[in-house]
């Protein structure tokens, strides 16, 4: 039953649309669901990168520690919305700390186990660098939209 | 439209009646006339903007940012960024403002009955998109879904906080707001204000979008609407340049061949569009 339902999750989801159904039941068998209680951090920046999550309930915000200044959110994630991509790319760690702003439930992707099937299967992990690809070029647009500043000064 | 009883370029006496602060450096001042003349009934249209005259410092383009229906007052939300925008918040209750106006053209609210309206506002540019708002909630029957999407740099820098938080309890209504950047203390989403759209289900084909804030704000969003089905003729835009006659004479505030402050400071994105990509103009 819950793998229907991971399985329709997935299916339906829009950066995977269009996979085809065995790389949709490769993804389920990787997937698992967990759920972060407000304040719990998913991980922490430096930490092995092994996992990637798709935000089904909640909002996790990722943090930046600048240098003598208090740490600052640049960026929150939310329903719908895919978390995490340094799983995909060496050296495989992360790069900020994410953390859950209020209740956050989420399927849990090992990426670890991707991977390995993606060196495996080309096609896959070309189709998955594709959806990923996207993921990053829309933050990349929004860093720069926010180094633009676009409201003025401090 | 200025009224005709009146001369366009004499500001008459109004006094503030109240003022609050909405951040650290953005104030709103609610105004009635001090002389009980024929502009005193405060009428405008949502989008409109008065010349306020600062005595001694100085004039100042202001959008009316209050409640169209509200007769006797006109309400302005001013940001603090120079002198004479300091001079204006620093008044208070009873002090003399000179007010002309108002002018310019105001959103198609007429235009978008029948259609979902959204609202798109970065940082002040909520404050002219406001009495949107105000009538849309009025008329509530007439409009479809109302979608106000707000962006700011920081929670400090939000205005209106409390209203936004009311207006998401209306029926068919969406708020979402962003900022650039948040402590961690804030709760809400941070990203900037296009980040917003994926959690919109648009109908484009019966949809009417207004959007203000920084002209590259703007850019960017009319772009977004625009790769999500929008025609270009169903986005409206308030633009801004230094204005100072007010009434098309003077030619401080022309862009390309239009003057902001009879021509605009609403346009059609269908009529502007090339025009904002074109740099220094």
């Amino acid at each position: 039953m819950e793998t229907q339902t991971l399985e329709k999750i997935i299916a339906e989801h829009p950066y995977f649309a269009g996979l085809e159904p065995e790389y949709t039941s490769l993804l389920v068998g990787c997937a698992s669901n967990v759920r972060f209680d407000a304040g719990r951090y998913l991980w922490r920046e430096g930490e092995e990168a092994n996992q990637f999550y798709l935000i089904r309930e909640g909002r996790v915000a990722i943090e930046m520690m600048p240098p003598h200044r208090k740490a600052i959110v640049v960026e929150t994630v939310g329903e719908g919305e895919i978390l995490g991509w340094s799983w995909l790319l060496p050296p495989y760690t992360w790069r900020f700390h994410a953390r859950a702003v209020e209740m956050t439930r989420a399927l849990a992707l090992d990426g670890k186990c991707l991977r390995n099937k993606c060196e495996q299967n080309h096609d896959l992990g070309y189709e998955l660098l594709k959806r990923f690809a996207q993921i990053i070029n829309h933050r990349l647009d929004a860093t720069r939209m926010q180094l633009l500043d676009l409201y003025g000064k401090r | 439209m200025a009224n005709a009883e009146i001369d366009p370029m004499m500001p008459r006496p109004w006094v503030v009646r109240r003022i609050s602060k909405e951040t650290p450096d953005t104030f709103t001042l609610a105004l009635e006339p001090s002389d009980g003349g024929p502009s005193g009934r405060g009428g405008f249209q949502p989008g409109q903007f008065s010349m306020l005259w600062v005595f001694g410092v100085g004039e100042l383009p202001i959008s009316i940012s209050g409640d169209p229906a509200e007769e006797g007052s006109l309400t302005y939300t001013v940001r603090s960024v120079g002198p004479a925008t300091q001079a204006l918040v620093s008044h208070g209750a009873g002090q003399s403002v000179g007010v002309r106006g108002p002018f310019g053209t105001g959103w198609p609210v007429a235009g978008a009955e029948g259609k979902d309206v959204v609202v798109v506002a970065g940082g002040i540019g909520l404050a002219p998109l406001r009495p949107v708002i105000y009538h849309v909630l009025r008329h509530r029957d007439r409009f479809g879904r109302l979608v106000i999407l707000y962006g700011a740099r920081s929670p400090r820098d939000m205005i209106y906080r409390k209203e936004l938080a009311a207006w998401a309890r209306h029926k068919d209504t969406q708020v979402l707001s962003t900022v650039d950047y948040g402590g961690v203390a804030w709760r809400g989403r941070v990203g900037v204000v296009t980040s917003l759209f994926k959690y919109l289900r648009l109908q484009p084909a019966r949809t009417t979008a207004m959007l203000c804030g920084p002209e590259i704000m703007m850019r960017l969003v009319a772009r977004e609407l625009a790769a999500r089905g929008l025609a270009a003729g169903d986005v409206y835009l308030s633009m801004e340049r230094n204005m100072k006659c007010a009434v098309g004479s003077c030619g401080h505030c022309q862009w390309g061949p239009h003057f902001i402050c009879k021509d605009g400071p609403v346009f059609s994105y269908a009529h502007i569009a090339a025009m904002l990509d074109r740099y220094e103009l």
